[in-house]
């Protein structure tokens, strides 16, 4: 079997004094869609900063394509081809929508798929409409599509997208699914933070269910329908 | 003779450029007060002690080694920008996590042992260094005589304010700084090795206090002391202009050394408290400072 893309161990992290991940396991494929779902406080916003060393302590095993990074320092980690979507967009205020589409390093990391400018305003003509505009002046969609599209500069091949969906209009969301769906054609590996059940089920290809900071669930998407009770009963929906 | 408001404009002049001056320096030592704020969230108390040290530099090049004016105004500046990185690296990096207070903290005693160590070699009493020949001299206007090298000063400190202004708000590298000093944790993930930009910003932020240290030096005395008189007014004038905002410390500081110049002219008991009466007044009514974003 191939090395995973993505491979945690045992992952334990803390805010603080607070002891949030107790353990985490899972691993991620090339050019598959995973969705961590779970209800609030479950621990899959901090699994993700995790994974990018954005947490002042955590323990266990982060393997990139075999590469531990547990203690690598974050502005490291990136360089072996992940982008980071985070809760609330994390658009830069006091930047313009270039300045923040243009901010994140072009990676090293070898074979990665970069888009050009072109190609990403091509693909998100609204955002080159308001590229002079300041970030945080755009609409919640907008700024949603620029902060997925400032990390398909840089050759990143993992994906960590954040709650992408979170608060915004139907249309907006099915053009977010859109996207997905031509991202993983091309070959993208993405994992995502997902409240929205409906928009993950008709993405992912396999769900991890958190609670307690713990993975206590791993469902294929061919399962779905089978498994909805137990996970309407974990997610609470 | 001209007057204004019973002022004879030579003295009037005569202050509004004293006045210049100052706010030349104010503005080139809270822009990298502010700066330095605004990414690494240290209150640099050791501002002022850099810009003696960049006087002292200055000094000690032409004393010792007969090294020109010109060549310590650039070799200064690196020197202290040096200092202020090993200051970083090796003190304050390790405070980052905990409050303000403890950064403030450092650099006040890193004050007091820098202003001691000169203390003890070169005694209270300034140290005279000469204006440069080439800029030695003035330019009589008819109702002034404007002095070459206090022209040299506003001109050249403002094109610094300029410069570093267009850098930070016009520039990808700038809009780097924006993203860091607002979000370092995001920056990093985006594979932006954010620690070497807060030591390198920290490095550059003092080296423009060592470069007006230089440029203070044929004006002022060359004193141990020196910076500290200068970095509490800075300190308020930050307040004013707003902590962590570059046009607000640019336009605060010119503006407060002119009217501290005025201040001589009509109300002499008041101008050496007339700044912080101003800070009292915004603190008042703006708490963040005139142009600073109201939390």
């Amino acid at each position: 079997m191939t090395t995973p893309m993505l491979e945690i161990s045992d992952l334990h992290a803390w805010y603080g004094e607070a002891h949030v991940l107790h353990g985490v396991n899972f691993q991620v494929h090339q050019g598959e869609v995973v969705t961590l779902l779970g209800r609030n406080g479950a621990g899959r916003t901090t699994t993700l900063r995790a994974v990018f060393g954005l947490l002042n302590r955590r323990e266990g095993s982060i393997r990139i394509g075999g590469q531990e990074v547990i203690d690598w320092p974050a502005y490291q980690i990136a360089h072996l081809g992940l982008g980071y979507c985070p809760e609330e967009r994390g658009i830069f205020p006091g930047l313009t929508c270039e300045e923040n589409l243009l901010l994140p390093r072009k990676l090293r990391v070898q074979g990665g798929q970069a888009m050009s400018l072109d190609e990403i305003y091509q693909l998100f003509p609204n955002l080159h409409e308001r590229r002079y505009s300041p970030g945080t002046r755009l609409s919640g969609g907008e700024q949603q599509m620029l902060a997925v599209a400032r990390i398909l500069r840089t050759g990143a091949g993992l994906l960590l997208l954040d709650e992408i969906s979170e608060g915004l209009a139907p249309v907006i969301v099915q053009a977010l699914a859109h996207l997905i769906r031509m991202l993983k054609e091309r070959g993208f590996t993405i994992v995502m933070v997902e409240q929205n059940f409906h928009f993950a089920a008709s993405l992912a290809d396999r769900f991890y269910v958190m609670e307690h900071g713990r993975i206590v669930r791993e469902v294929l998407a061919s399962e779905l329908s089978e498994q909805q009770a137990m996970l309407d009963e974990l997610l609470g929906v | 003779m001209i007057q204004i408001f019973g002022i004879p404009i030579q003295a009037l002049m005569g202050q509004i450029l004293l006045g210049l001056v100052n706010g030349s320096f104010y503005a080139v030592l809270s822009l990298g007060l502010a700066v330095i704020f605004g990414l690494l969230n240290v209150i640099n108390f050791a501002h002022g002690a850099f810009f003696m040290l960049g006087a002292f530099f200055a000094w000690m090049g032409l004393h010792y080694l007969g090294v020109s004016y010109w060549v310590m105004l650039l070799v200064s500046p690196l020197l202290v920008g040096v200092a202020g990185i090993i200051l970083e690296r090796g003190l304050l990096r390790h405070l980052y996590q905990l409050d303000h207070l403890y950064g403030l903290l450092l650099t006040f005693g890193v004050v007091l042992l820098m202003e001691g160590f000169f203390r003890s070699i070169y005694g209270v009493s300034g140290l005279p260094y000469p204006v440069p020949s080439a800029l030695q001299g003035g330019i009589d206007l008819g109702f002034m005589y404007l002095p070459i090298y206090r022209l040299w000063v506003v001109v050249v400190s403002l094109a610094l304010c300029l410069g570093v202004w267009l850098l930070v708000e016009k520039t990808q590298l700038g809009a780097l700084l924006r993203a860091a000093t607002s979000n370092p944790k995001l920056v990093e993930a985006f594979g932006i090795n954010v620690p070497l930009i807060v030591t390198l910003t920290f490095g550059c932020g003092v080296a423009m206090a060592g470069f007006v240290g230089v440029l203070a030096a044929p004006i002022m005395q060359v004193s141990p002391s020196m910076g500290a008189n200068l970095i509490v007014v800075v300190f308020a004038v930050v307040v004013i202009g707003g902590m962590g905002s570059i046009l607000g410390s640019i336009v605060t500081g010119l503006g407060l050394g002119v009217l501290e110049g005025l201040t001589k002219v009509y109300w002499p008991e008041a101008a050496n408290t007339v700044v912080f009466m101003i800070m009292v007044i915004v603190l008042v009514l703006r708490p963040a400072g005139l142009f600073g974003k109201q939390a």
